[in-house]
C-alpha cells in the first residue's frame, strides 16, 4: 500500500476539508526549515498544477507561484500516523509492516479467500482507505518488493499472481521501482538502464562487477531485483510480533455504553484464558485495542505481577482501566492482546479439586494407579480351570469382565497367600510316605504339631511332560501357630526320579 | 414429671461408648497398622479378618485395594484367590509397587477413590519414604474419604505413625477342628493392640470363626494349647 500523499492528506485531515474546496482549492505546500532555506515537502493538487513540486526550494517555487501558501511539514506526525494505520491496516491481513515514509506492507497470504478474491480484498481496502479521505494506491504480489513496484509504478490495484514469471510481468516498470538511492538511479540513468527489463537484458556478471561493493540492498540493484524476484529472503519488521496470543471480537452493531463493553472484555477474557491455555502459558502484560468507528484505536495496557490466565481476574484489572475510554460514536472491534507471556504450567484444577472433595470413581483411580505403575502392575485374580494351584489362579486387568468359572470346591481348603514360587524345604518325617514332622524354612527349623492330608494333586498330563511327578499337600501348623501349605514332589518309589523334594508354596491366615 | 436418664439416651450405648476396652464388631479406624513377621500370613490375615469384621456392619460389595511391595510379594506371596474370604474373592483388585514410594502413591489413590470398601497395604521394613509425614497423609487421606485402611507392616521395626490403632499379630494355635482334632483349624492370632487413640491397650487371642470375629483372652486357650502339643500319633 503507497500512500503518494499521505502528507497532504493528513494535513488536510487536521484542517477538516474535502480534496480540492476550502483551504485545499488553494495552492498549498508543506515546508521543511533545511540550511539552505525552506524545502518543499509536499504539495497539494492546486499547488502542483501551480509548477510547485517535492523538493523545490520554497523560494523557487515562490518565482513560479506567488500566491502559495505554506505550513510546516510534520515527519514524526506522519511516522505516528502511518503506524496507526499499519495497525489499522490488519483488518486485511494478520500482520503489517511499515514502509517508511509513506508506504505499508500488509501480509495477506492465505487472507484472500476471507474478502471474496484479492481484487475483492483490494476493493474492499481501496474503499476503506477512501472513507478516510486518503489517496492509496494498492498491489497484491508474492514479494514484497514486485508490490511496492507494483504500488508505485503499475496501474491500479495491480495484482501478481504466484504463478506469473514476474521478470517478464515487471520488465516494463522503470528501474526505480527497485527502491534503490537516488545516486544509484543516476548511475543506471547513465547507463542507460531504464526499465526492469534493461536490467536482464545484461549480464548478471556485469552489473555485479559494477555493483560489487555496494552491500546495502537500496545501493545494489541486483540485491533489489533478487528480492523483487523472490531469490532472496526479505525479512520484513512487523509492527506487531504476532505470536503474541491474541483474541477479538467484531461487532455486528458498534457499541457506545459500558455494560456492553463489560460483556465483551468478558468474552475475550474467556477466549484469552483457553488460548493461553492451549499454550501452556500465562500473561503477564495484556493490551486491549478497541477500535473505533472512526478509525481511532484505544489501547489499555495491563502488566501482572505474576502470570495468569484467570479470566475474571483480567476482568475485574481491566474495569478499572475502562473507566475514562471515549467510545465516540461507537467501537466496532475489540481485541485482546497478550504481548508478554510466560510459561504457565497446565493444571487440571477442577478434576483435583473434585478428587479432592469427593473422591474418584474407580476408574479414575485404576487409571491413575496404571499410569504411574505401569499396566502389569494393577490386576485383579480370575479363575482358571485348572487342578494345578498356581495355574487356578491368573491375573487380569482390573476392570474386564470376569470370565465364566465353575466355582471351587467347597471342601478344598487353600492357603491365603501363594509364593511366586514354591520354596524348597527340608522335612523330617518318620517314614518316607508318612507325615512331616519337622522341616527346615529360610533357615529356621519349625515343629509340625498338626497336619492335615495329604491331599494329592496329579499332573495334568495333557499338557505336562510324561515324567511330571505328583504333588502330596499338606496343610500343617507348626507350634508357634504358623500355618503353611506345603508339597512333596512325587512318591519315593514312582520311579520318576530319586527321593521326592518337599516345597513350601502358601501360607494361611 | 422429668424424663428419666434412661428416656432420654440409650443407656447400652452410653455404657458401650464410655468402655475403653477394644472388642470385634466396633467401627474401623480410618487408619491402622498391623506389625507381623514375614515368614507368616497372619499379618494379612488379620488385616482382612479386622476389615471384613468392620465390614460386615454395612454390607457392599465395592472392590477392595490390595497394595503389595515388591519385598512382600517375595516374602509372603501374592493373595490366592480360592483362599481369601468368600465374599471377597470377586473384589479384589491387587497392585504390585515396585518401591515404597509407589505403594504409597498406590495407597493414597485407592483411599482417595470412592468407590472402594477398604484398602489393604503390606509394606516391608522400614522404608525411608514412610516416615511420620507419610503415615499422617495416608491418615487424613483416609479420614477425609472414609476408606479404612490396614497398613500390615511385615518385618518392621515400631516406628513413628499417625495409625490410629497399631496392632502387633502372631499367629497362636487354632481351635482344634470338630471332626479332626489333628488338622489346623480356623485361623486365629495372637494380637496385641500396643497403641490406640480411642482404646486402652490390651491382648487378645483372636479367631475368625467363621462369619464372625471372636476375641478371647490371651491366657484362657488351654485347650487349643493343650491340642496343639498332642502328639501326632493320636491324630
Amino acid at each position: 500500500m503507497w500512500l503518494p500523499r499521505l502528507a497532504i492528506d493528513r494535513w488536510r485531515l487536521g484542517e477538516g476539508c474535502a480534496r480540492g474546496e476550502g483551504p485545499d482549492a488553494e495552492p498549498l505546500a508543506l515546508i521543511a526549515e533545511t540550511a539552505h532555506g525552506p524545502r518543499i515537502d509536499a504539495v497539494n493538487d492546486a499547488g502542483r498544477a501551480a509548477g510547485a513540486r517535492r523538493g523545490m526550494m520554497l523560494a523557487d517555487a515562490r518565482t513560479l507561484c506567488p500566491h502559495l501558501k505554506v505550513a510546516p511539514s510534520d515527519p514524526a506526525g506522519d511516522l505516528a500516523f502511518l503506524e496507526k494505520l499499519a495497525v489499522w491496516a490488519q483488518g486485511w491481513g494478520p500482520w503489517s509492516a511499515l514502509d517508511a515514509p509513506d508506504g505499508l506492507v500488509v501480509d495477506v497470504t492465505a487472507v484472500a479467500h476471507l474478502f471474496g478474491g484479492e481484487a475483492r480484498l483490494l476493493a474492499d481496502a481501496q474503499a476503506a482507505f477512501a472513507r478516510r479521505r486518503l489517496i492509496a494506491r494498492l498491489a497484491i504480489a508474492p514479494t514484497a518488493g514486485a508490490a511496492w513496484a507494483l504500488s508505485h509504478f503499475g496501474p491500479e490495484r495491480a495484482i501478481l499472481q504466484p504463478g506469473d514469471d514476474a521478470a517478464t510481468c515487471l520488465r516494463e516498470l522503470p528501474v526505480a521501482a527497485l527502491r534503490l538511492d537516488d545516486e544509484v538511479l543516476v548511475v543506471l540513468r547513465r547507463l542507460g538502464l531504464k526499465r526492469l527489463g534493461d536490467l536482464h537484458g545484461i549480464g548478471r556478471g556485469a552489473l555485479h562487477r559494477r555493483f560489487r561493493n555496494r552491500k546495502s540492498p537500496a545501493a545494489n540493484p541486483l540485491i533489489r531485483m533478487d528480492q523483487l524476484l523472490g531469490r532472496v529472503s526479505e525479512p520484513l519488521l512487523p509492527v506487531i510480533p504476532q505470536q503474541a496470543p491474541l483474541a477479538q471480537r467484531r461487532l455486528l452493531e458498534p457499541i457506545r455504553h459500558r455494560e456492553l463493553l463489560d460483556q465483551v472484555v468478558a468474552d475475550l477474557a474467556g477466549d484469552m484464558g483457553r488460548e493461553l491455555e492451549g499454550k501452556g502459558q500465562g500473561a503477564r502484560r495484556l493490551e486491549l485495542g478497541l477500535w473505533r468507528v472512526d478509525g481511532e484505536v484505544v489501547v489499555r495496557h495491563l502488566e501482572l505481577s505474576a502470570a495468569t490466565r484467570d479470566p475474571a481476574h483480567m476482568c475485574r484489572l481491566f474495569s478499572a482501566k475502562l473507566e475514562d475510554v471515549d467510545a465516540g460514536f461507537g467501537i466496532e472491534m475489540v481485541r485482546m492482546r497478550a504481548s508478554w507471556t510466560e510459561p504457565l504450567a497446565l493444571e487440571q484444577g477442577d478434576i483435583e479439586t473434585a478428587a479432592e472433595t469427593q473422591g474418584t470413581s474407580l476408574s479414575a483411580c485404576i487409571d491413575r494407579l496404571t499410569v504411574r505403575l505401569g499396566e502389569k502392575a494393577v490386576h485383579r485374580p480370575v479363575v482358571h480351570a485348572s487342578h494345578m494351584p498356581e495355574r487356578a489362579q491368573r491375573w487380569r486387568p482390573p476392570l474386564e469382565r470376569e470370565p465364566a468359572a465353575q466355582e471351587d470346591l467347597r471342601f478344598h481348603a487353600r492357603p491365603l497367600k501363594l509364593l511366586d514360587r514354591a520354596e524348597k524345604i527340608a522335612v523330617l518325617y518318620a517314614t518316607p510316605d508318612g507325615y512331616p514332622k519337622a522341616f527346615r524354612w529360610r533357615g529356621q527349623v519349625r515343629e509340625i504339631a498338626r497336619v492335615e492330608g495329604p491331599e494329592r494333586i496329579a499332573p495334568e498330563w495333557w499338557r505336562s511332560k510324561s515324567t511330571a511327578r505328583l504333588r502330596d499337600y499338606y496343610r500343617i501348623e507348626d507350634t508357634t501357630g504358623c500355618r503353611y501349605w506345603i508339597y512333596r514332589h512325587g512318591l519315593p518309589d514312582d520311579g520318576r526320579g530319586g527321593l521326592p523334594d518337599w516345597f513350601l508354596q502358601g501360607l494361611c491366615a | 414429671m422429668p424424663k428419666t436418664l434412661s428416656d432420654l439416651c440409650d443407656v447400652d450405648a452410653l455404657a458401650a461408648a464410655r468402655s475403653t476396652r477394644w472388642r470385634p464388631g466396633l467401627a474401623a479406624p480410618a487408619h491402622s497398622e498391623i506389625f507381623a513377621s514375614g515368614c507368616e500370613g497372619g499379618g494379612a490375615g488379620l488385616a482382612l479378618a479386622l476389615a471384613c469384621d468392620a465390614l460386615r456392619s454395612c454390607e457392599n460389595s465395592r472392590p477392595v485395594l490390595w497394595v503389595q511391595d515388591r519385598a512382600a510379594v517375595r516374602l509372603t506371596g501374592r493373595p490366592y484367590r480360592p483362599g481369601l474370604p468368600p465374599e471377597l474373592r470377586r473384589r479384589l483388585i491387587h497392585v504390585v509397587a515396585e518401591k515404597a514410594e509407589d505403594a504409597l502413591f498406590a495407597l493414597e489413590e485407592g483411599l482417595r477413590c470412592r468407590d472402594l470398601a477398604f484398602v489393604i497395604g503390606e509394606m516391608t521394613g522400614n522404608p525411608k519414604a514412610l516416615d511420620f509425614t507419610a503415615s499422617r497423609r495416608l491418615s487424613l487421606t483416609a479420614e477425609k474419604h472414609g476408606v479404612p485402611l490396614w497398613l500390615v507392616r511385615l518385618d518392621a521395626e515400631r516406628d513413628l505413625s499417625s495409625a490410629r490403632m497399631r496392632w502387633n499379630v502372631r499367629a497362636a494355635a487354632s481351635p482344634p477342628p470338630r471332626w479332626n482334632a489333628a488338622a489346623p483349624g480356623t485361623p486365629s492370632w495372637h494380637a496385641e493392640l500396643f497403641r490406640a487413640r480411642a482404646h486402652a491397650p490390651g491382648e487378645w487371642i483372636l479367631c475368625d470363626d467363621g462369619g464372625s470375629l471372636v476375641a478371647a483372652p490371651p491366657h484362657s486357650v488351654g485347650v487349643a494349647a493343650a491340642a496343639g502339643d498332642r502328639p501326632l500319633a493320636a491324630g
